[in-house]
C-alpha cells in the first residue's frame, strides 16, 4: 500500500478494495463485514443495516442533487438486500458560508426521496466547519431497513442464475463529469438517480427467484460483476452487444474514452436471478419508467473463475477488468 | 445514399465485416513463404487490437509486435521528474493531458505530488490553460506539452495564442515526439546480435492525418519494409492488415494508405506550418524503454525562450540520467524480441498499478493490454 | 489515435474561429486554428481532437471504403451459400 492515500482509492475499484481489506476489514474483523455485502444483515437475519456518505460534485446536476443522492444511496443499498428501508439518520458536515437556500433545496430533495421510500429520518447532526475544511456539504446516511427477502446475497451465486440489467448504463458518472468544472458539452444527458425499492418490491411481491442483486455505483456495472465474481467464485461471461447503453452516454465515452461499463450510476442494478425467472423479471422492470431496456445481459459458468469476460458477436472475447485508477480522460 | 455520421462509427465496426475480413486473411495467409510481425506503432491501434480481440481471429503466421505506444508510455522518469519538481514549485500550477498523472518518476507521479499539495491539472485541450491562468493571475500556469505529431499542432496554437493575448503566466515545458525517427531506431539497432523481427508497420492513423503519408517512404524505400496507413476502427485494421498480406503473396513492397477517409500524402499544411514556427528539432530525446533516439525530440525556437519553462526553472530541474529498472525488458518488447509474458516482473512488481516499464505505464502499452486481457489473446 | 473522433458542424463562430460540432448527441465547441479559412461548412465532418478540428473526412472515400465492405460481405455471405449447397449435394442422408 502507498504511503499516502491517493484520490484512487475512493473510486470503488481496484484501489478501493485494496484499501478497505487492508486496513478497514483488518482492524474490524467480523463474519457480518467479511460477507461484503451492500448492507449488513443483522439481529436474526431480520433486519439491514447500511451507511453511505456523499461528497459528489456539482452539488446539483441534471436529474437530481446531493439530497436525492443521500438518500437513494443508503435505500438502495438496504433494498439490494430485499429489504424496505424504514428508518434514516442525516449528518450533515458544512462549510462555513454555504447559502441557506441551497440547503432548503436539497432537504427538500431528500424529503422527497424519503416518500418515495417509505422510510423517516429520525435521527441527525449537524456540524458547521471553517470555510476550506470541506467542499460546501458533505451529508452522511445511514439506514436500517426490514428484510421482506431472505438469503439474498453475493456469496451464492451459480450457474443456475442469468445476469439482468434494469436499465441503460453510465448515465449517473456520464452526467457527473460533464457537469463537473473543466469540461464543456452540452447534450440531454441525465443521472439516473432513483430510489430502487420500488423495482425490488415488484419483483419480490411476484415472487422472482432473486439470488442477488446489487447496485452499480463507483465502478459501475464491471464493478460489481467482478465483484460477484470473486466473491462466489464463478465466472460471468457476459454479451457485449446486450449491454445497453444509450446513445448521448455512448457519445460521452467516445469523446473522454470511457467505457460505460465502468461509470457510475445511482439508480441502475444488477441482478443475478433463477434461469427459470430471469425472462420474467424482465418484464416486470420494463414496466417501470426508466426500464425500457432492461434486459439479460449475461450467464454464468467455470471457464475462468472469479473473471468477467466480454463475448463480441464476431466470436472474439476479452476480460473485463474491475477498474482502476482515476476516471481520466484517455489522451494521445 | 448520404453519409450519415452513424455511419462512420458502425459501419467500421461491424462485426460481419470483421469476419469477412478475417476469412480473406485467412485464405491469403497460406500462401505466406514465411511468417510475419506486424508492428503498430501506435497505442491507439494496441487498444483496438485488444480490445476487439483482433489476435484471435488471424492465423498462427501473422502475429503483432506492439510498438511505443503513446508519448504517455514513452515518457522518460528524468522528465516526469521535472514535472514533479516544477509542480512542486511556489505558485505554480502545473497542467497536462489526462494519463500523464499516473506515470511514476522517481519520487512518485504527479499525483503522488498532488496528494502531497502540489497543484497539478489535467485538461482536455491545451486552450484550457488560458482559463486556469486568467483565473490565477499571480500564479504561473506551466503546461507540460506531450504528444506525437497529433497533439504537437495544438501546443503551437496555444502558444501562438499566448503571443498574440500577450498572456503573461504560462510558460511550457515541451516534450513533444516525431514518429518516423523512433520507427527507424526499431528496427536499425545496429546491433548484430539483435535479430529485428519487424516485417511491416501498421502506420498511426492520426499522427498521419498531421504529417501526411508522406514521411513513412523510407521505409518500404530504404528498408524494405511495407507501411500501410490505417484508421482505428476495428474494420480499418483488419482491411489494413488484409492490404499488408495481399503485398507480401504479391511480392509488392509499399506505402499504401488504407485510411483514405481522413489520411492523404501532404497531410495538414498549416498545422505543419505552425509547428514549424514554433518548434525546431531538439538533438536527441530519451524514449523510456528505447534509449536515446537522435533528433525525435521538439524544442522551442530560441527567440521563444522566454516561455520555455524548462530554461526559467534550469536552476531547480534534475539533470542526471536514471537508467531504467535493471529488470525491465521493455526495449526487447518493443522491438519484437520478446513478450510480455517473458519479462520476469510481469504481473508480479510491475503492474498497472504499480508500473515499471513504459509498456506497462499506460493502459494502451503492450504490457498492460496483456495484463489486461492475457489470458484471452 | 486515441480520443480523436468523427463529428458533424453544426454552427461555425467565424469570429471566433470556432465551430460547434455533434458526436453522438453531445455537442461542444472545437477550435478551427488548424484548418484554412472556408475550408469548413455547416454539415461537414470533421476529425476532433483535444479540442481542435483536425481534418475534414472526405465523404466520397468514406462511402467508397463501405461500398467495399458491403461487397466483401456479399461475396463472404455467397461463399457460405455454395458450400452449404454442396454440403447438402453431398449429405448421404439425402433422400432421392
Amino acid at each position: 500500500m502507498n504511503k499516502n492515500i491517493s484520490l484512487a482509492c475512493g473510486n470503488g475499484g481496484e484501489e478501493n478494495n485494496e484499501l478497505t481489506s487492508k486496513v478497514f476489514y483488518k482492524a474490524f474483523k467480523n463474519e457480518i463485514l467479511q460477507r461484503n455485502e451492500d448492507a449488513a444483515i443483522i439481529h436474526n437475519g431480520e433486519l439491514a443495516f447500511s451507511t453511505d456518505s456523499f461528497t459528489v460534485s456539482p452539488l446539483f446536476f441534471s436529474g437530481a442533487d446531493i439530497g436525492k443522492l443521500a438518500i437513494c444511496g443508503t435505500c438502495n443499498d438496504l433494498a439490494m438486500m430485499g429489504a424496505q428501508p424504514k428508518y434514516l439518520t442525516c449528518s450533515v458536515i458544512i462549510e462555513e458560508g454555504f447559502e441557506t437556500s441551497k440547503l432548503e433545496k436539497i432537504v427538500q430533495s431528500m424529503k422527497k426521496e424519503l416518500e418515495v421510500n417509505g422510510a423517516i429520518v429520525v435521527s441527525g447532526d449537524t456540524k458547521v466547519v471553517p470555510r476550506g475544511s470541506v467542499d460546501k456539504i458533505f451529508i452522511n446516511t445511514t439506514g436500517v431497513g426490514e428484510v421482506l427477502k431472505h438469503g439474498i446475497s453475493s456469496n451464492n451465486i451459480t450457474e443456475d442464475d442469468l445476469i439482468v440489467v434494469n436499465r441503460d448504463i453510465g448515465c449517473h458518472g456520464a452526467t457527473i463529469f460533464v457537469a463537473r468544472e473543466g469540461i464543456e458539452m452540452s447534450s440531454a444527458l441525465e443521472s439516473d438517480c432513483e430510489s430502487l425499492f420500488p423495482q425490488v418490491k415488484a419483483l419480490i411481491d411476484a415472487d422472482i427467484k432473486i439470488t442477488a442483486m446489487r447496485d452499480a455505483t463507483r465502478g459501475g456495472v464491471s464493478a460489481v460483476l467482478n465483484e460477484w465474481a470473486k466473491q462466489s467464485n464463478i465466472c460471468i461471461e457476459v454479451d457485449e452487444d446486450k449491454i445497453p447503453v444509450s446513445d448521448e452516454v455512448s457519445g460521452i465515452c467516445e469523446i473522454l474514452g470511457f467505457e460505460a461499463s465502468t461509470l457510475a450510476n445511482e439508480g441502475t442494478f444488477v441482478l443475478a436471478i433463477k434461469k427459470e425467472d430471469a425472462d420474467k423479471a424482465v418484464e416486470i422492470l420494463k414496466t417501470f419508467a426508466n426500464g425500457s431496456r432492461a434486459t439479460i445481459i449475461g450467464k454464468v459458468t467455470n471457464i475462468h473463475l472469479q473473471k468477467v469476460i466480454l463475448n463480441s458477436t464476431w466470436g472474439t472475447k476479452r476480460f473485463l477488468d474491475t477498474p482502476s485508477g482515476e476516471l481520466l480522460p484517455r489522451i494521445c | 445514399m448520404g453519409l450519415e455520421l452513424k455511419n462512420l462509427y458502425d459501419n467500421f465496426r461491424d462485426g460481419d465485416t470483421i469476419k469477412a475480413y478475417a476469412k480473406i486473411i485467412k485464405e491469403d495467409a497460406k500462401k505466406l513463404k514465411n511468417p510475419i510481425n506486424i508492428m503498430e506503432v501506435c497505442g491507439g491501434h494496441t487498444h483496438t487490437i485488444m480490445k476487439y480481440g483482433i489476435p484471435q481471429l488471424l492465423p498462427q503466421n501473422i502475429k503483432f509486435i506492439h510498438g511505443p505506444g503513446c508519448p504517455v508510455c514513452i515518457m522518460p522518469k528524468e522528465r516526469i521528474d521535472h514535472a514533479y519538481v516544477l509542480s512542486m514549485q511556489e505558485n505554480v500550477i502545473l497542467v497536462t493531458l489526462g494519463d500523464m498523472i499516473k506515470v511514476p518518476g522517481s519520487n512518485g507521479s504527479l499525483q503522488d505530488a498532488r496528494a502531497k499539495g502540489a497543484d497539478v491539472r489535467f485538461v482536455y485541450s491545451p486552450m484550457d490553460c488560458i482559463k486556469i491562468a486568467n483565473d490565477n493571475p499571480d500564479k504561473t500556469v506551466i503546461f507540460f506539452a506531450i504528444g506525437f505529431e497529433t497533439t504537437t499542432p495544438m501546443t503551437a496554437v496555444l502558444l501562438d495564442t499566448v503571443i498574440k493575448k500577450g498572456i503573461s503566466n504560462i510558460l511550457f515545458h515541451i516534450n513533444h515526439v516525431t514518429v518516423p525517427e523512433a520507427m527507424r531506431a526499431l528496427i536499425d539497432s545496429g546491433d548484430d546480435n539483435a535479430k529485428n523481427n519487424i516485417d511491416a508497420f501498421l502506420g498511426p492513423s492520426h499522427v498521419s492525418v498531421i504529417s501526411g503519408s508522406k514521411i513513412y517512404e523510407e521505409f518500404p524505400r530504404d528498408y524494405n519494409i511495407p507501411v500501410v496507413v490505417a484508421g482505428f476502427e476495428p474494420v480499418d485494421v483488419m482491411q489494413s492488415i488484409s492490404m499488408l498480406v495481399k503485398q507480401f503473396i504479391q511480392n509488392r513492397c509499399e506505402l499504401e494508405v488504407e485510411y483514405k477517409r481522413l489520411v492523404n500524402y501532404d497531410g495538414n499544411i498549416k498545422a505543419q506550418d505552425l509547428v514549424q514556427m514554433y518548434f525546431q528539432k531538439a538533438s536527441a530525446f530519451k524514449w523510456r524503454g528505447l534509449g536515446n533516439i537522435a533528433n525525435s525530440g521538439l524544442k522551442l525556437r530560441n527567440e521563444y525562450k522566454e516561455y520555455d519553462a524548462e530554461s526559467i526553472f534550469k536552476n531547480v530541474l534534475p539533470l542526471e540520467e536514471i537508467q531504467d529498472h535493471k529488470l525491465c525488458i521493455c526495449g526487447d518488447i518493443l522491438r519484437g524480441m520478446a513478450t510480455p509474458l517473458e519479462c520476469t516482473i510481469f504481473g508480479t512488481a510491475c503492474k498497472p498499478t504499480s508500473p515499471i516499464g513504459s509498456c506497462m505505464v499506460s493502459s494502451e502499452g503492450a504490457c498492460a493490454a496483456y495484463y489486461k486481457y492475457g489470458n484471452l489473446i | 489515435m486515441c480520443l480523436s473522433i468523427p463529428s458533424k458542424v453544426v454552427k461555425i463562430d467565424k469570429e471566433a474561429n470556432i465551430a460547434t460540432v455533434d458526436t453522438m448527441g453531445v455537442q461542444r465547441d472545437a477550435s478551427l486554428s488548424l484548418m484554412e479559412e472556408e475550408d469548413i461548412k455547416i454539415g461537414d465532418y470533421v476529425l476532433l481532437h483535444i479540442g481542435f478540428v483536425m481534418n475534414k473526412i472526405d465523404e466520397v472515400d468514406a462511402l467508397e471504403s463501405i461500398e467495399t465492405y458491403k461487397e466483401i460481405i456479399e461475396a463472404m455471405n455467397e461463399e457460405d451459400r455454395q458450400n452449404a449447397i454442396l454440403e447438402d449435394d453431398e449429405c448421404p442422408n439425402r433422400g432421392a
